[in-house]
């Protein structure tokens, strides 16, 4: 299996919503066979590693097969939430694209041009 | 039968003109329509209070006349139902000119039904409240709240339309009501028939975005490309008696219904998916399913529904403190060492200057600024090349003095500061704030009244 990686960009697509400080990333991958790769990927750990800095304290993974996604709920990450944050982005909605740069193996049996 | 419901705003800040093709593509469907508006977010509530509070007659949705004059003529001529959330802090203010509106539009008669209950600002210290969700902070004290409204459901929606209303005007409640309520009176589905309520809260959960389900907030170029978004279709349901439902939009504008387009709204805000708690019923999304049956039309079946929460969420607004932002560009050779130079010196300044509970942070844009946390541990970007960094700092207190002179801190970068400095904005404002908790349901009242034109029909 090569090893090479890429950003999970490559591979999915996703959106981010908030409500109060807690922010949902729901994640999908464009091939459906790349579902069980994703889960294998986007584990709770390394979700909450890539948030570390900023101060995510729980991960909560909700796998959707019916959909080939995933849905991650993350709390405390957005600092204060719409209401409180300092960043610019206190919705957090840019964020959705921060989890897409998670540098990834490349599934084994992609079919890519 | 087939109900047709369209969404003509997703936000009180959407295109004002995305209602006029919805309309015109409602006009064809020989079938009980609806339009809805959506343009209530969390905070959006508490600021129109704030301009209720410096006038009376105002606090409910600015744009209204925007929104709604384009379509209203239409609408009421076609027994089109129109509900919207444009109510907000003031929702008789927004029935006089709603009336007003559809006077000139040449239907004095017209009959409108006013939802209220939802705010109770004035019942916080007796009504009895617990925790929502993760939350764990305090009720925050009297005086400081500006807005407390609890998500009615769309029971009091339902029974405007019985009533007659021709236009359903409201503050606060759950956004998919606006579209769950018309599928309730139509299909005379009951308010206990869970399935059937899941499946119409999530057609209201699936447009009430607007055109975050028709390729709106989707385009990702070379990735996830979207036709003519500057045209984008808003989006329509259609959703028989049974609960089955498509998603598409009006042939001719811009976007996409796709099945990628409909899964990231369908988890859109979402955390557990197999309990999404609404006012009129817990939705199961865990065996929905989502299939493409025609060019920018997606069928959603599969979701489940359990009875109704014995609590509601209630979204309370309260002043804390105040926010200042201040931003000076370098560009140039150099520009990034010149930008650090500015925030060091500018973090010297704060701390000699500003008292030690002053929140703040600085991003430096162009290099890292929204994936950062406050601390800046990330600055994913350090390397490289930056020809045009902005500097931002953000400040936060709960005296306004001290937010001013940080950010004046900022604004002295032109004389004091690193070569080069320009472009400095200076903003400062309240911080509106926002906590949620849960009431019981009996301990909330919902009224309806119904106006004819400008007096109460009943």
């Amino acid at each position: 299996m090569s090893s090479e990686r890429l950003t999970l960009h490559h591979f999915a697509h996703a959106r981010a919503g908030d409500k109060g400080d807690r922010l949902n990333l729901a994640v999908f991958v464009y091939q459906p066979d790349h579902y069980a790769w994703l889960l294998e990927q986007l584990t709770e750990e390394r979700v909450a590693t890539l948030f570390s800095h900023r101060g995510v304290t729980q991960v909560r993974r909700y796998p959707m097969p019916n959909l080939h996604g995933i849905n991650l709920v993350l709390d405390d990450v957005l600092q204060g939430g719409v209401n409180g944050s300092l960043n610019l982005d206190g919705h957090g909605k840019t964020l959705s694209f921060m989890l897409l740069s998670m540098l990834v193996e490349r599934p084994a049996l992609t079919v890519t041009c | 039968m087939t109900v047709v419901i369209g969404c003509g705003a997703g936000f009180s800040g959407d295109r004002t003109d995305a209602a006029v093709p919805l309309v015109e593509t409602l006009l064809t469907y020989d079938t009980p329509c609806a339009l809805m508006f959506e343009t209530l977010g969390e905070r959006t509530l508490a600021a129109a209070q704030l301009r209720r509070i410096e006038d009376p007659q105002s606090g409910d949705e600015p744009l209204l006349e925007a929104f709604l004059s384009p379509v209203l003529g239409d609408c009421l001529s076609a027994n089109i139902t129109v509900l919207g959330n444009f109510g907000a802090a003031n929702p008789e203010a927004a029935q006089r000119r709603v009336a007003a509106l559809a006077r000139t539009s040449r239907f004095p008669e017209v009959k409108l039904g006013v939802v209220s209950g939802d705010d109770v600002r004035d019942r916080l210290e007796t009504l009895e409240w617990s925790a929502w969700e993760g939350e764990r902070r305090e009720l925050p004290s009297g005086s400081s709240v500006v807005a407390a409204n609890v998500y009615l459901g769309a029971e009091s929606l339902v029974e405007a339309l019985q009533r007659q209303a021709q236009v359903v005007i409201t503050g606060r409640v759950a956004d998919p009501a606006l579209a769950l309520a018309p599928l309730c009176h139509h299909h005379n589905w009951a308010l206990d028939d869970w399935d059937r309520l899941a499946a119409g809260a999530l057609a209201g959960h699936l447009i009430e975005c607007g055109a975050q389900v028709t390729g709106g907030y989707f385009a990702d170029p070379a990735f996830k490309d979207v036709p003519d978004l500057a045209e984008l279709g808003y989006p329509i349901v259609e959703v028989e008696r049974s609960g089955r439902l498509v998603v598409t939009k009006p042939p001719g504008t811009g976007g996409m219904v796709t099945e990628q387009t409909v899964r990231e709204q369908l988890l859109y805000e979402i955390h557990d998916p197999s309990v999404y708690i609404t006012p009129d019923v817990v939705l199961d999304l865990t065996h929905v399913e989502i299939r493409q049956v025609g060019r920018d039309r997606v069928v959603v079946s599969g979701v489940r529904g359990r009875p109704r929460p014995e609590t509601l969420k209630t979204t309370i607004s309260f002043l804390d403190g105040f926010q200042g932002e201040a931003e000076i560009s370098y560009a140039g050779p150099n520009a990034l060492a010149r930008a650090r130079l500015a925030r060091e010196i500018l973090q010297q300044r704060l701390t000699k200057r500003c008292p030690p509970d002053l929140r703040s942070r600085f991003d430096l844009i162009g290099v890292s600024s929204v994936f950062d946390g406050d601390s800046e541990a990330w600055r994913g970007a350090s390397a490289g090349a930056v020809d045009d960094v902005r500097l931002r700092l953000a400040v936060e207190h709960e005296q306004r003095e001290v937010v001013e002179l940080a950010t004046q801190e900022l604004l002295a970068l032109y004389c004091c500061g690193p070569a080069g400095g320009g472009g400095v904005r200076r903003y400062h404002k309240p911080r509106l704030k926002t906590a949620s908790y849960l009431v019981s349901r009996e301990q909330v009242h919902p009224k309806v009244t119904i106006y004819q034109g400008d007096s109460i029909y009943e």
